[in-house]
């Protein structure tokens, strides 16, 4: 489905920004946005690009870069950090010899901060494309993402 | 009515105010930031945080309406501490180097520093050292300075309607830039320089002339005029007590001569001869069935918007240059060989209440091959008010001095351009005398006048009846764009100024420009008119005078080729 199609689907409604740029994304292997695009967006729905480029930059969800496979969300707000005495974030930059925002060399994951996923309860959490995963330890974590590149878990 | 208890005392207030409006009502003052008069509520700083009896939270009084019976405390310990945190933070990722800042002495930032007495910041600097956009002629944004407080956004979004600012990102890390964090450039941003009027702190300023225009006034080489728009003698008083409100012309003119211009003109000089051109080609599209309605071309904000997004109504526009450019090119031609100089023998700097003026006079039209612009330099009102700073100019010492001639006669009509509805009122003065060939009964068109954002008229000109409109801010302007472009529109003449309440309330007028001093310079201009003897345009004598002596007539070929200009689409 190309960018046309999907504006259609939505009818060209403003307030259906957040799923039409959900939707580009996920179109694409490598799950990202252009800036072209994001003008050609503003331009059919007829809003400001500011406005586009706002929303986009809002939500971790979307993204202007190329981005992997899987990406790995890790909750960057306070229940999560304090709640174990392990650090989600650079156990996984060890365990994939990436930083914080990158993307592996073979485009299988992307690792990426978030906001609140709404899970304090259960922390840390983190997300992996749309699964949500709590309750994290050092060894849960190492365990999921060798299941991730074995294809146990997709 | 609600009973509420401020501070242990019992007030009686009306129940749709906030509790920052009752507290103010009540010579209560609790500190704001993110909160400007006549722009949306958002509550982004929390400074203005208040205890309210029962409530676990401090909540912020600019949003929160009062309710009968609440107990508010508006400087508890409690709400003293959370403001000096707030601050700290603030300050923590502020570039706070006051002393080499354009905002020092005159920051809401510095003023709410100093009056909750910050006297240490518990936090860690953080901010970080980001590039500074002066890409363009008009505005420089210094985000090493920004606060977060959203005034910016809001008035280039709701006010201005040209949305080029938005918050980016979120948290800690939200910034406030154009779309994919481009500079501003002449293909988004109009200039219009609201933005810097509102902004508390040194955030986003005009680009500062101050230099060059001392450099060259000290140059013997080159003879320095200046021109000074109607606007602004309105309301750089304000800036100087000594000024009063009254309207210091004459000492505004003796405060020129003092930095050192050589010859002091006025703006309001081709103002009139602006309404001579305009007025003489809105007659000629009327009796010739040209493109109707016609729309002015004063300012340049107006014309970057519609050559950004409407340049299908381009033919619209008056062929007129702004009276800042007749300026610049009566300098730099007339003047000049009346005084046998050359060109780069003069050096024109133009004060306006301004930024996209700024702009204006960098446009290839207004530069001749060599590179030669008609204007020199622009300085906004404020950075007027700085030179006089810097020279230590004091107004009590100084004597009424008139214009110099011979751009310094005016009428009263020519004052009104500073004022929403000005133009089209000066422009009605002599289109209907001109048309009717009898003189006026009156002079006041006051259906034109006034705050509201779209004014209409309609007259009868010999028969034929006449509607025109008048708007000001761009997203006003909208409506009536809209109208042209569905083929609807009934009026003839159209008047739009980029800035609320026309350039009295300009993006380079002084600080804290909002909906009350916006009006007092309204209500000053419109008493300027009325003391003047001459009051319509083409009862001066000097512009009769130079029609006689050099350009013919209004449209001539002469003037055509001088005050005249074209648009193009962005
Ligand atoms: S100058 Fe005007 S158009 Fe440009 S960013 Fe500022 S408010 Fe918006
Ligand atoms: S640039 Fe100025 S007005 Fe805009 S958000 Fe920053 S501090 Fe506020
Ligand atoms: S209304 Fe006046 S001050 Fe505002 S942009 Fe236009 S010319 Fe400049
Ligand atoms: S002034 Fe109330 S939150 Fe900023």
């Amino acid at each position: 489905m190309n960018l046309q199609k999907i504006l259609e689907k939505h009818a060209f409604q403003k307030d259906h920004l957040i799923e039409i740029l959900i939707d580009l994304q996920n179109e694409k292997t490598y799950k990202f946005v252009t800036e072209e695009e994001v003008s050609l967006i503003a331009d059919a729905l007829k809003v400001p690009v500011s406005h586009v480029c706002g929303v986009m930059s809002f939500y971790t969800l979307l993204s202007f870069d190329e981005r992997g496979k899987y990406i790995i969300q890790v909750c960057k707000d306070v229940p999560c950090y304090l709640n174990d005495d392990f650090n989600v974030l650079t156990t996984i930059e060890k365990a994939l010899d990436i930083s914080c925002g990158d993307t592996s060399k073979d485009q299988f994951f992307t690792l990426e901060q978030t906001a609140c996923l709404g899970c304090c309860d259960e922390a840390p959490a983190m997300r992996i494309n749309n699964k949500v995963y709590t309750k994290l330890t050092k060894a849960k974590v190492l365990r999921i993402l060798e299941e991730y590149k074995e294809g146990i878990l997709c | 009515m609600a009973t509420i208890t401020m501070n242990n005392q019992q007030l009686e207030v009306t129940n749709e105010m906030t509790i920052l409006e009752a507290a103010k009502a009540h010579n209560i003052n609790i500190p704001t930031l993110c909160h400007y008069p006549d722009l949306a509520i958002n509550s982004d700083c929390r400074i203005c945080v208040v205890e309210i009896e029962g409530k676990r939270m401090l909540p912020t009084s600019c949003s929160t309406p009062v309710q009968d019976g609440m107990v508010i405390y508006t400087n508890s310990p409690r709400v003293l501490q959370a403001r000096k945190t707030i601050t700290e933070l603030m300050l923590s990722s502020h570039d706070a180097n006051c002393t080499a800042c354009t905002r020092n002495m005159r920051c809401e930032l510095q003023t709410l520093s100093k009056n909750l007495g910050i006297d240490i910041n518990r936090f860690e600097p953080t901010y970080k050292d980001l590039p500074i956009d002066d890409n363009n002629p008009s505005l420089v944004r210094n985000m090493n300075r920004c606060i977060k407080c959203g005034r910016c956004v809001d008035v280039c979004k709701t006010v201005q309607g040209v949305h080029v600012l938005e918050r980016m990102g979120r948290s800690n890390e939200m910034m406030i830039a154009p779309a994919f964090n481009q500079s501003l450039n002449n293909l988004i941003c109009t200039y219009c320089g609201q933005c810097a009027n509102v902004c508390p702190v040194g955030a986003i300023m005009e680009k500062d002339d101050t230099d060059l225009v001392w450099e060259n006034l000290h140059n013997p080489k080159k003879r320095t005029l200046v021109q000074v728009a109607p606007a602004v003698r309105v309301a750089i008083g304000e800036s100087f007590h000594s000024l009063d409100d009254t309207v210091p012309i004459g000492k505004l003119v003796s405060a020129l001569k003092h930095l050192g211009f050589d010859e002091v003109y006025d703006t309001n000089f081709t103002a009139d001869l602006t309404i001579m051109e305009e007025g003489n080609e809105l007659i000629y599209r009327i009796q010739n069935d040209d493109v109707l309605p016609m729309m002015t071309s004063c300012c340049p904000g107006w014309i970057n918007y519609v050559e950004q997004h409407h340049s299908d109504i381009l033919k619209h526009i008056s062929s007129c240059k702004s009276p800042q450019q007749m300026f610049g090119a009566l300098a730099k031609n007339y003047y000049k060989e009346q005084e046998n100089l050359n060109k780069e023998d003069i050096f024109v700097v133009s004060i306006m209440p301004c930024t996209a003026k700024k702009y204006e006079a960098k446009r290839e039209e207004f530069t001749d091959q060599y590179d030669n612009p008609d204007v020199d330099v622009v300085l906004t009102t404020r950075e007027l008010e700085k030179m006089f700073r810097q020279m230590g100019v004091d107004f009590d010492q100084l004597d009424n001095r008139d214009f110099d001639e011979p751009f310094g006669m005016t009428s009263g009509a020519a004052q009104l351009f500073g004022a929403s509805g000005g133009v089209m009122e000066a422009a009605l003065r002599t289109v209907t005398e001109v048309l009717s060939g009898k003189p006026l009964k009156s002079l006041d068109f006051s259906a034109v006048r006034g705050m509201d954002g779209i004014k209409e008229a309609s007259f009868n000109l010999k028969g034929q009846e006449i509607k025109v409109a008048v708007s000001h801010s761009l997203s006003n302007a909208e409506q009536l764009i809209q109208g042209i472009k569905d083929g609807t529109s009934p009026y003839t003449f159209i008047e739009i100024m980029a800035c609320p309440g026309g350039c009295i309330g300009g993006g380079g007028q002084p600080y804290g420009t909002d909906s009350a001093s916006r009006l007092k310079r309204m209500e000053t201009t419109y008493r300027v008119d009325l003391e003047k003897d001459i009051r319509k345009s083409h009862d001066n004598p000097a512009i009769k005078t130079l029609y006689d002596n050099y350009l013919q007539k209004p449209l001539s070929e002469l003037s055509h080729h001088l005050l005249h200009t074209r648009y193009y689409p962005r």
